[in-house]
């Protein structure tokens, strides 16, 4: 029925201030406990790609916490590899970071459609009981076929193999692109090298089969149906693996282990 | 009165049905149906929406100002997805991040739009609810049913659990690859419309 | 710079193209797609809308919504991120356009109104168009790059749903079987154009 003009913009405002106030009630209540969730499977899967936790394992809240207390989480200087101590690991946002201009840098031309570089990044190290680096996890992102694929590599402390990779938040197609989460194709990587002598990433996502990890320890099957999203985890790890990105990190875990 | 209420829920499972008849919610049946379960989730989601968007906009149907109408009923279709979406996230994680970005879709999902315009809006509340819940279980349907083929014949398997043993795992099934891509699930809704079109041969379009 | 929005262009027009890669806007493109005149017409309507709700979200989430983003109007402000507001308001520019757009029809073209029918309205839940908005939020692009991916996501729809209704023109000098005619059959011609278009995956820009 046609009303007067005044009507439709009382109902119109009512209408709006009624959802706002549901969406945003509803927002309030449960974004806290989505956050701990999120949080939560991200350290869950720092675990995982280390090794510390098997995929199917149900870990509680405390366990994931004892867990990782294993792993030292460090915030490095991206530009120069070098640990920065006055950052609180705890209260550190990457993605924040990543955003805010003043703490990030535009990133160089690259195909994993990254635009910002945070300053600093947190990576995790796990050491043996002498000290001595056994490995590095480090956060890498890039976009695939819908959204930004957000994971961690992990890396043997001689930057000769690659123990393991995860994405803990992606919004790629259920059954295609989504199959990043599937362990079948996460087994794929443990084994494989990434760099070249020059500590070049060379390790690659392919098109059709690629052998076992002794006769192809350079290449990655890619998912059947996925050719976005298997080029965008590609093109991720080369940027993030590449001298641009962490490579004053890796170069400086390099020399380290070879003066002592 | 029990038997209108009956053809009102039972109506839109195969002789109206959204997806094969109405050619609505057509997006996400092609999207999330290459596994049972996210099918299943977005199934539950969407009947959830479009049994309380007709709802909501049925009781407010004599207060929508027409000129306004269309915004009005998207306003409270997103409202209702969003409150949706932050359960799911909060409560059902692991599917919730399976899901992505469907769900926001389901704002987009005509069906719900549809059935807001066509239905709710010149119906009283206890009959749009109910219309709303046969329209989202007619989608259900199709969807399960469409994931069911696409899950079986794409990856082997049925709810997750290996039915078909792969070749890959040392067994005899080789997977149909374009089960899983998105013009496999084109073939299999071409092919039920045909079915049902054949069942129920007034459906059939005129030349 | 220009073979940037060069590249973004041809990406969203071909190899990423809303209705056969990402299967977006299904419902109008399978309903609409009977006479090549009418699809014109629809394909048209989607370009504008893009074009103009895109850059127009651009904004809006870059003013408003993103984290941070209200810190124009106040240092204080800058502590809130009203994301989850999204798609609300996402949809709402998206309906607010399309009431403009049908308006507009209406008046200079009443005959392509009248066979548009319910699908104009329609436009609004059209996948793509909010889609569009979506992907525009999660690639973070700038207000140029949004305006030349709407521009170039609607041709790419436009462009799929007339080649769709001149296969179905040609179509009906063919003997399809009683239950295959009309819907179904057209979903089965869609998912063959949906393959041929993977040619195009294969291409990096």
């Amino acid at each position: 029925m046609q009303h007067s003009a005044s009507y439709n913009i009382k109902f119109a405002t009512a209408l709006c201030v009624v959802c706002a106030v549901i969406v945003s009630l509803a927002f309030e209540m449960l974004h806290t406990r989505y956050e701990l969730n999120a949080a939560l499977d991200k350290q869950r899967n720092v675990l995982i790609v280390s090794g510390l936790a098997d995929e199917d394992e149900d870990l509680s809240r405390e366990e994931v916490e004892a867990r990782i207390s294993n792993i030292q989480t460090v915030i490095i200087d991206l530009q120069t590899g070098m640990p920065v101590t006055d950052i609180d690991p705890g209260t550190f946002d990457q993605r924040k970071q990543a955003t805010n201009l003043l703490t990030s840098r535009e990133a160089p031309d690259n195909r994993a459609q990254v635009r910002r570089l945070p300053e600093h990044v947190m990576v995790y190290e796990a050491r043996g009981s002498d000290e001595t680096l056994s490995m590095v996890v480090l956060p890498i992102e890039g976009m695939g076929l819908w959204s930004t694929l957000y994971g961690y590599i992990a890396l043997d402390a001689d930057l000769e193999t690659i123990l393991g990779l995860t994405f803990y938040e992606h919004r790629e197609t259920p059954g295609l692109g989504g199959e990043v989460d599937n362990p079948r194709w996460k087994a794929l990587w443990p084994g494989r090298r990434p760099f070249d002598e020059n500590l070049q990433p060379v390790i690659s996502v392919i098109k059709g089969r690629a052998g076992s990890v002794n006769e192809d320890p350079y290449n990655v099957d890619g998912l059947s149906g996925a050719t976005i999203t298997s080029r965008g985890v590609d093109h991720m790890l080369k940027f993030w693996l590449g001298a641009e990105v962490f490579g004053p990190y890796l170069q400086r875990i390099k020399q380290e282990r070879e003066a002592s | 009165m029990a038997n209108s209420v009956k053809r009102t829920l039972v109506d839109p499972l195969f002789n109206d049905n959204p997806i094969t008849l109405q050619v609505l919610g057509i997006c996400s049946a092609l999207a999330v149906t290459t596994r049972m379960d996210t099918a299943l989730v977005m199934s539950v989601a969407v009947i959830a929406v479009l049994a309380f968007s007709s709802l909501f906009v049925s009781l407010l149907r004599n207060q929508i100002p027409t000129s306004i109408r269309i915004i009005v009923q998207l306003t409270i279709i997103a409202s209702l997805v969003i409150v949706t979406d932050q359960i799911l996230k909060a409560y059902v994680f692991e599917i919730s991040k399976q899901l992505s970005v469907f769900v926001g879709l389901i704002i987009t999902n005509c069906i719900i739009m549809g059935r807001a315009e066509a239905y709710a809006m010149q119906n009283t509340p206890s009959k749009s609810l109910i219309d709303g819940i046969g329209n989202g279980l007619g989608y259900g349907i199709i969807l399960m049913a469409t994931a069911f083929l696409r899950e079986l014949l794409g990856s082997g398997s049925v709810f997750g659990v290996p039915v078909l043993p792969l070749a890959t795992e040392g067994g005899w099934y080789n997977p149909n690859g374009l089960m899983v891509l998105a013009p496999g699930a084109f073939f299999i809704i071409g092919f039920f419309i045909w079915i049902i079109r054949t069942w129920k041969p007034d459906q059939v379009e005129a030349d | 710079m220009l073979e940037h929005y060069l590249s973004l262009a041809v990406k969203a027009i071909f190899v990423e193209n809303m209705a056969l890669a990402f299967f977006l806007g299904m419902c109008s493109f399978l309903a609409v797609s009977r006479k090549v005149e009418t699809a014109l017409g629809l394909g048209a309507a989607v370009i504008f809308v893009l074009t103009v709700t895109v850059p127009m979200n651009n904004i809006i989430y870059r003013y408003l919504l993103a984290d941070g983003a209200l810190a124009w109007v106040a240092p204080g402000l800058s502590a809130y991120n009203l994301s989850f507001l999204g798609f609300l308001t996402y949809i709402g520019t998206i309906a607010a356009m399309v009431q403009i757009v049908e308006m507009t029809i209406d008046r200079l073209a009443p005959k392509l109104y009248g066979a548009l029918g319910v699908f104009l309205p329609l436009i609004a839940v059209n996948c793509a168009i909010l889609g569009a908005s979506l992907f525009m939020v999660e690639r973070n692009y700038g207000l140029a790059e949004s305006t030349v991916f709407g521009f170039s996501s609607g041709l790419g729809w436009a462009l799929a749903i007339v080649a769709l209704a001149g296969i179905r023109e040609r179509l009906r000098y063919s003997n399809v079987p009683a239950g295959l005619r009309g819907l179904g059959i057209t979903f089965i011609l869609t998912g063959l154009m949906a393959i041929g278009f993977m040619a195009f995956s294969g291409i990096q820009l």
